[in-house]
């Protein structure tokens, strides 16, 4: 069953670290609630303000340069992620829609690479030695 | 072409999302999980003939509920027996007579619906089904797959597939099964029951042949989903969160089990690298919740009088998940932990095998002579007189004991009673070793 990352960006409110009110927070639990009741949700976090954190670039003669925040590129900014597990994109999507959000918000879903998307797996017989004693 | 299958997509994708609810919903309704179903699936092929149209409506669960209601009270209306009902249903739906106009606000409150997928999922589960069934139904209606999904699932044909749920639903309505949740000490009972299919279910995935994988529906997921469901509406229940512990932890090691020729790689020899850490940290965090749980029960639940002194099967062998889990590599195991958990689960499980494992880690805690002691009580045991894997423990534990011409008697018996031609090969190959060992300690 295919994992989700669904990406929450950042604004000016969740760059200045303010922590929604609580009946929007409320709000998000109870969604995230709904999630987890139907057993999709894996995680939820959210992210501190850049400002909070860093960047790190390579550069080609392996120097490495540490930048710190608040990132100035507002479209790099991520405010918070969910993964979700479900059975299709449709069906995370349809999940996506149920979140409390408005005016404008603009989430990205994002199908996470599996091992079966590198090759066909391998054909494996299990043994009933490791079936008994896996543990 | 393209904008219709979307559609049809769009109506699988929330279908999955709500089947249970609506089955369940129906199932108090009607009071029979089978009839509930069928007026389910009704309600689904009324979705695929309008969604594509006129749009996926704002509560697409609450207008399948609906529309499977109004079926219902078709049906009871057929049935002039039921005259009663019809006259309870019609007057909380106020049909109009037409189309599916209904007053969605009536709908059922989340805390009935949670209520209901309970009744369901004991239901589903009842120990009056066989194994099977229970699997196949419990797929169907709580996990909203398709007859077909379920046939590839268990490399069965879809008539069987089929013909199985059929025979479920048949059975449920002759035994008499009352739709609704078991209370105390009933409820702790039936849980079993349901514990068992989801894990059936995760290890009918964990067994499967990864080769014909990509055919198959994620079992081990499925699993792992109908597990979260059941915390989500058990959150009380230590051995729910423990068994979600436990699957986790097993799936996490899905890609260091086999190698790359598909071999399997025991549990030591894994590259723990491949495991999912991910994942695990899940499993270590769904154990934190069992023994939470646990610690409520054993400090209050004073009612039914019976406070649970020691954990149940999954917490234990969740636990013993864990002990690996959390050694970085195999040196670093508490095997001395890991027999004492074993110790327990023995104490409940009378089994066996079980105790087979607690004498391999004894063997590792204690040395070679400790863990074979253990397993010189099996020896005699009628159950373990087929079962290879005695004298292929018991070779390894003498091989460490430099008593090799013993050694290799063990090989050389377990060797005749694998069905598992590789596994012989392997085992006469560890025979033959010990030939040379002994001669070598000989000269």
């Amino acid at each position: 069953m295919p994992k989700f990352m669904v990406i929450m960006p950042g604004d000016t409110q969740s760059e200045a670290g303010i922590i929604p009110p609580p009946e929007l927070f409320a709000e998000m639990n109870a969604y995230n609630d709904e999630l987890t009741k139907a057993g999709v949700l894996l995680t939820a976090e959210g992210l501190k303000p850049t400002s909070a954190g860093a960047r790190v670039r390579f550069d080609d003669d392996e120097r490495r340069t540490v930048i710190d925040g608040p990132f100035t590129e507002s479209k790099e900014i991520i405010a918070g992620y969910w993964m979700l597990q479900a059975s299709s994109l449709e069906e995370v999507l349809e999940w996506v829609k149920r979140a409390p959000l408005s005016g404008g918000v603009t989430l990205q879903v994002r199908p996470l690479y599996e091992m079966d998307d590198f090759g066909p797996e391998f054909n494996a017989k299990l043994r009933e030695a490791e079936q008994q004693l896996r543990e | 072409m393209a904008e219709k299958s979307q559609a049809v997509a769009t109506i699988e994708a929330v279908w999955r999302m709500e089947a249970a609810r609506v089955v369940a919903t129906l199932a108090r309704y009607t009071g029979d999980l089978g009839l509930a179903e069928e007026l389910a699936q009704d309600a689904l092929v009324a979705a695929l003939e309008q969604w594509p149209a006129e749009g996926v409506p704002a509560r697409p669960g609450g207008w399948l509920t609906a529309v499977g209601k109004r079926r219902a009270v078709d049906y009871f209306r057929r049935a002039e027996t039921l005259r009663r009902k019809v006259g309870e249903l019609g007057r909380e739906l106020e049909i109009d007579g037409q189309g599916y106009e209904i007053d969605l606000d009536a709908l059922d409150s989340d805390a009935a619906i949670d209520d209901d997928l309970l009744r369901l999922v004991f239901t589903a589960c009842h120990p009056v089904l066989s194994a099977e069934a229970r699997v196949a139904l419990t797929l169907r209606v709580l996990g909203g797959l398709s007859t077909p999904e379920i046939a590839r699932a268990f490399l069965i044909s879809e008539s069987t597939a089929a013909q199985r749920i059929v025979r479920a639903k048949r059975t449920l309505a002759d035994a008499g099964i009352v739709f609704e949740a078991p209370d105390g000490a009933e409820r702790r009972r039936r849980l079993e029951s349901v514990l068992e299919v989801v894990y059936l279910i995760f290890n009918e995935g964990y067994a499967a042949t990864a080769g014909d994988d990509w055919l198959r529906p994620g079992l081990c997921e499925e699993a792992l989903r109908l597990g979260r469901v059941l915390v989500g509406l058990m959150p009380d229940e230590p051995e729910v969160h423990a068994l979600v512990a436990l699957m986790e932890i097993q799936d996490s090691r899905r890609h260091a089990r086999t190698d790359p020729d598909g071999e399997p790689v025991l549990l030591l020899d894994q590259d723990r690298a491949k495991w999912d850490w991910s994942q695990i940290e899940r499993g270590l965090k769904a154990l934190a919740r069992a023994d939470e749980a646990f610690a409520a029960r054993a400090d209050g639940d004073t009612r039914s009088g019976d406070r649970p002194t020691e954990p149940g099967a999954y917490h234990l062998q969740a636990a013993l998940a864990a002990c690996h889990a959390r050694a970085r590599n195999a040196e670093a195991t508490d095997w001395r932990l890991i027999a004492d958990l074993y110790d327990r689960l023995v104490q409940q499980t009378r089994s066996p095998v079980v105790e087979l494992n607690r004498a391999v880690a004894v063997g590792m805690a204690e040395g070679p002579a400790a863990g074979l002691e253990v397993t010189d009580a099996l020896v005699g045991l009628r159950a373990m007189q087929g079962y290879h894997l005695l004298p292929s423990v018991r070779g390894d534990l003498l091989v460490r004991l430099g008593r090799h011409t013993e050694a290799r008697s063990e090989f050389e018996r377990a060797a005749e009673l694998t069905a598992n031609t590789r596994e012989r090969a392997l085992l006469l190959a560890r025979a033959a070793a010990c030939d040379a060992s002994a001669a070598e300690s000989e000269s």
